[in-house]
């Protein structure tokens, strides 16, 4: 029997399994898995959810992962009360780009516009770190309209350089190093996504607001592995937000 | 002399590794488990020299490694059985064998299965990284891989060996039978591509890696096309790529994706898959999962 019930928000959450110990809950749109993945957040050490080893949100799902009893968390969750999500609390950490990317004409050109205009829409738009993965330190960022959403390029690059500030689908993301791609690149940030030394050591964690700040420096993007030029943050880590103000999926843990 | 025992990598080896129980709880960051992929080979190697469980071993790849010590150590190999030697002599395997300062000990190819472990007295002593020392060979963090003349690092000795004559080896595997819990993107598949999984006979394909044990074999039938958008991968997940021919996923497993999974295999036989050799038959064994919907 599918566990499923509409909640006061008016969307369904529906159980699928993973196996022994984790399950899937798939929601129908961006906001509904916003708002269940607060719930999940919410829920967490509760009787409902007294232990997960993992919480990973995605475009339709959150997979909890390290379940004692699926089923039972499956048949719990599909009567949870989801409230909305709520937007705008806080600062949003603040990514400086220089807007040149090989492919910003490209982008102009699906838009619309010109190419200062795609950068005045990129930089005007608050994101929101829907989720990670492809590497540490990754993020899908969400918040363009629908009719900014570009395709993936025909031919994917064999290198994207670390920095890249790419778009695909509904997606925003920088890439945290070296990799093949098939994003369209429109930007470089010589921001430090991910380092293992630092505490956060991921800037985009799910839930993390983001903006992208237009800076004129036309220094050449860093070497890959050689970090900023000349050795100091180029960038304003004192717009990170403490790391007591990440969501707190870590709890997950343990 | 360093206040350190050290070990110098006299062969690393097709590919070694330093592994412990990886690095859970990090994977919606987009951070891989990682971790032994036969955790309870690197346990039982761990315990044989009287570490904790989780201190961090070496793992090989097919070709087994070879390395000297500066100073008298306890080793143990477990894992796929193998020749061992000390100073070209023979030495036990699956026991604790006292090395002296200066010794070269080697562990040759697996004579079946494919990953072997070395743990030392104290474990090797790698910079942690989100608590683990383990070398994640999608994203990679951890330790390199061994190279050929690197020096690893050994933590100080915690526990006494125990008294045992010998750990029992592993018999060579001729086939790989695994059960599969169906979902959660069963319903992606067409009805004859279910029965196909459960009855045909896929081949561990050598493109396998820690990242997933990949297959050769009939490829699975879509019943809807279209993409599934990303989502949070487990731990033995059976990923169908668009070339139909599953992929099982093992500790290095990316932690979202965007092909469908048909089913999960559970965790603990996931030693077994890690330890077949390409070539070596499969079989999966699906069944339904209890009392959740399927998708």
């Amino acid at each position: 029997m599918p566990h499923q019930a509409p909640d006061r928000a008016g969307f369904a959450v529906r159980g699928l399994p993973v196996g022994e110990n984790a399950l899937l809950l798939e929601v129908d749109s961006d906001e509904a898995v916003e708002a269940l993945h607060a719930e999940v957040l919410r829920q967490l050490g509760t009787a409902e959810l007294p232990a997960v080893r993992d919480v990973v949100p995605a475009a339709r799902t959150v997979l909890l992962d390290g379940l004692a009893d699926p089923a039972r968390t499956a048949a719990l969750a599909a009567r949870w009360h989801i409230p909305a999500p709520t937007r705008g609390q806080g600062t949003a950490v603040e990514i400086p780009v220089r807007y040149d990317g090989p492919d910003l004409a490209e982008v102009a050109k699906v838009w619309g516009v010109t190419p200062d205009e795609v950068v005045r829409i990129h930089s005007g738009t608050e994101f929101r770190v829907a989720f990670c993965g492809f590497a540490p330190g990754f993020g899908y960022l969400t918040g363009l309209p629908s009719r900014y959403h570009v395709p993936r390029r025909d031919t994917p690059r064999t290198r994207v350089p670390t920095g890249s500030l790419a778009l695909a689908g509904p997606y925003t993301g920088v890439y945290p190093r070296p990799s093949p791609g098939g994003w369209q690149l429109i930007g470089t940030s010589d921001a430090v996504l991910w380092d293992a030394t630092r505490d956060p050591v991921a800037l985009f964690a799910p839930g993390t607001r983001v903006r992208f700040v237009p800076c004129d420096d036309r220094r050449p993007a860093h070497e890959d592995g050689a970090g900023p030029p000349g050795g100091a943050p180029a960038h304003p880590t004192a717009d990170l937000p403490a790391p007591g103000r990440r969501p707190a999926v870590n709890g997950a843990r343990r | 002399m360093s206040e350190f025992t050290t070990l110098e990598v006299v062969r690393a080896g097709a590919l070694t590794t330093v592994q412990d129980l990886g690095r859970a709880g990090h994977a919606h960051l987009g951070v891989p488990r990682s971790g032994a992929l036969d955790e309870p080979a690197h346990r039982l190697a761990n315990r044989l020299v009287g570490n904790p469980e989780q201190a961090a071993t070496l793992e090989t790849t097919l070709t087994g490694c070879a390395v000297r010590v500066d100073r008298p150590v306890t080793v143990a190999v477990t894992g796929a059985p193998c020749p061992v030697r000390v100073g070209g002599r023979p030495a036990p395997w699956g026991a604790p064998i006292r090395l002296p300062a200066g010794a070269r000990v080697d562990v040759g190819a697996a004579a079946h299965g494919v990953r072997s472990y070395l743990a030392f007295a104290g474990g090797v002593d790698a910079a942690p990284v989100l608590g683990s020392r383990a070398t994640d060979v999608l994203s990679g963090l951890g330790p390199d891989p061994l190279a050929d003349g690197a020096v690893l690092r050994l933590g100080p000795p915690t526990g006494a060996v125990p008294h045992l004559d010998a750990a029992p080896a592993p018999g060579p595997a001729r086939e790989l039978v695994l059960p599969l819990l169906l979902g959660p993107r069963d319903a992606w598949f067409t009805a004859r591509a279910l029965r196909t999984l459960g009855r045909a006979a896929y081949a561990v394909s050598p493109a396998s890696n820690r990242i997933g044990l990949r297959t050769e074999g009939p490829a699975l039938e879509r019943a809807r096309e279209g993409e599934l958008p990303s989502e949070g991968m487990a731990l033995g997940a059976l990923q169908v790529p668009p070339d139909g021919r599953p992929v099982l996923f093992l500790h290095d497993h990316p932690t979202t994706g965007g092909y469908p999974v048909i089913g999960v295999v559970p965790e603990r036989w996931l030693a077994a898959a890690a330890q077949a050799v390409p070539g070596t038959p499969v079989r999966f064994v699906p069944r339904r999962a209890r009392s959740v919907a399927h998708g």
